[in-house]
């Protein structure tokens, strides 16, 4: 059984059909990619799926467990963790702040030990671990968030739109650590425009349209795939 | 010595500003929205302890327990029932709202306790401080009254600023959606602060009737509208701004009365305030954080 399967989804912005009986699973280990264009209906997918939007009819499951109506702050403790879109790190908070609120969830005495490792995966977060996190640069804040979902050991990690805004030296850092991520375990939902970049990075993909889910594979049957090259790598 | 005097009764009728104040901000700050019947919480306050003190009997430490337990209830009860059907509102839907159950609570309480004003006895006792041979009185409330308002900013900034809780509260403020991602309960935070605001105001609203005890329902409105003045004036959403602007506005108050006019004194309290809000918009110790983006 996928650790992470939705069916079904449908949610409305007032009159607007914005997901249209979206499903798709992801395996535990893999790297999922959900790709489409602006306006698809990716940021929307993962805010119902983390119970930030409620979804008509459909039904969320992570690792079992039902998880469609669930309040949004209760799913983090079930394994569940979501870099949101635009960072949204808390800009008055220091970075050290920020982390610990990652582990809002977590018993005090497990706290120092994941801030270590999240300061050896992000040496540049400890080097300014008392400054408000608002003074940080773009990617900076990119790592905070990444760090603070972290904090909360997540087993999926939901990311959207890690690379957005980014200089091409940072999108190529925040790749190579989503990787690392993958590698020491944690499963990853991966939202990206930069789709040649995220179908490089990730075992399937799925390519949201307009609100509906049109195409599914492997990643690398997608990156050859010629309507997608046209729609999406720019080829 | 005159002039000391008035400053003691400045920073005494101040420091009931600054706590009244304090819970303005506090709610301000984190839940990002004017409550305007905190003034009408402090009137209640006045009113619990005065039934517990003079209808019941009780000893004063008690009334004021029991105006403190009644009105963190009743700020919780107000906030769940009144402002978070409209936490996705426009914010002048929930600022009327506010305004409502201002009115609310006042005519409640007009229903209950009727318009007569009650006499209420102070609960601080004891000899007036007599410094100068005399020259120069402190009474008991007035210290009190500093006192408490030092111990609860402090409080409060260690709170807000260290603990778990205060911090996911400083995180609600900034960005609820993600405060959830972080599997933080915004409903519960938000609870928290209403909670300690209302229990701010009962403790103002006790020391307010100590220090003026005349008790109507209307007792609250004026000085919730000078503290939310203070507030402002100290920036809002600043927990020493809180403070700072209490304590000024007390003294400006006093100061007002004694050299110039009695009559006018509220009038030059709010012309300071709209000068300091030319000159600086956000207030005295206002933040203006610069965000990169």
């Amino acid at each position: 059984m996928a650790m992470l399967e939705v069916k079904d989804i449908n949610v409305y912005y007032g009159l607007i059909h914005a997901l249209r009986d979206v499903s798709f699973e992801v395996n535990e280990g893999e790297v999922v990619a959900l790709i489409g264009a602006n306006g698809a209906g990716k940021t929307t997918t993962l805010h119902t799926v983390t119970g930030l939007l409620p979804s008509k009819g459909g039904t969320v499951t992570f690792e079992g467990k039902d998880i469609t109506h669930k309040p949004g702050h209760a799913i983090v403790k079930l394994g569940m963790s979501h870099v949101p879109e635009g960072r949204r790190v808390f800009a008055g908070l220091t970075v050290a702040e920020n982390l610990r609120m990652g582990a809002y969830t977590r018993p005090k005495n497990e706290i120092p030990e994941s801030l270590k490792m999240v300061y050896e995966r992000f040496p540049r977060l400890e080097e300014r671990k008392n400054q408000a996190a608002g003074t940080l640069s773009g990617g900076e804040q990119q790592m905070l968030a990444m760090g603070r979902a972290l904090m909360s050991k997540p087993r999926i990690l939901l990311l959207d739109e890690p690379s957005m805004g980014l200089s091409p030296l940072f999108v190529g850092e925040i790749f190579k650590i989503i990787e690392e991520v993958s590698k020491a375990g944690t499963t990853v939902l991966l939202v990206e425009q930069n789709a040649k970049k995220a179908l490089s990075i990730a075992d399937r993909g799925y390519v949201l349209e307009t609100g509906k889910i049109v195409k599914t594979g492997k990643a690398a049957d997608l990156l050859n795939d010629d309507s997608i090259k046209k729609a999406y790598l720019g080829e | 010595m005159s002039f000391l005097n008035h400053l003691i009764s400045g920073i005494s009728l101040g420091s009931i500003y600054a706590i009244i104040a304090l819970g303005y901000t506090m709610v301000y700050g984190i839940a990002k929205m004017l409550n305007f019947a905190h003034g009408d919480v402090i009137m209640v306050g006045g009113y619990m302890c005065f039934c517990a003190t003079t209808y019941l009997g009780w000893p004063a430490w008690m009334g004021v327990v029991l105006a403190v337990i009644v009105c963190t209830a009743l700020g919780v009860v107000i906030e769940r029932l009144a402002y978070k059907p409209l936490r996705m509102a426009p914010s002048l839907a929930v600022l009327i709202t506010a305004i409502g159950v201002s009115y609310f609570l006042q005519n409640a309480a007009l229903l209950i306790w009727s318009s007569n004003p009650k006499t209420f006895t102070s609960v601080v006792t004891g000899e007036a401080l007599s410094l100068f041979g005399g020259q120069m009185q402190i009474s008991k409330v007035t210290l009190v009254a500093i006192a408490a308002c030092l111990v609860i900013m402090v409080a409060l900034m260690l709170f807000t600023g260290k603990s778990k809780v205060g911090t996911a509260m400083r995180a609600v403020s900034e960005d609820k959606g993600a405060a959830q991602l972080m599997g933080i309960n915004v409903n519960t935070t938000i609870s928290i602060t209403f909670a300690i605001g209302s229990g701010l105001a009962a403790i103002a609203g006790v020391l307010l009737c100590s220090a003026y005890p005349t008790l109507m329902p209307t007792t609250g409105s004026l000085p919730g509208i000078k503290a939310f003045t203070a507030a402002v004036f100290g920036g809002i959403g600043s927990i020493p701004g809180a403070f700072i602007g209490g304590i000024l506005l007390g003294i400006i108050e006093i100061f007002a009365k004694a050299y110039i006019s009695t009559q006018l004194s509220d009038a030059i309290v709010f012309a300071v305030l709209i000068v300091v809000l030319l000159v600086k918009p956000d207030g005295l110790l206002g933040k203006h954080v610069s965000e990169k983006v």
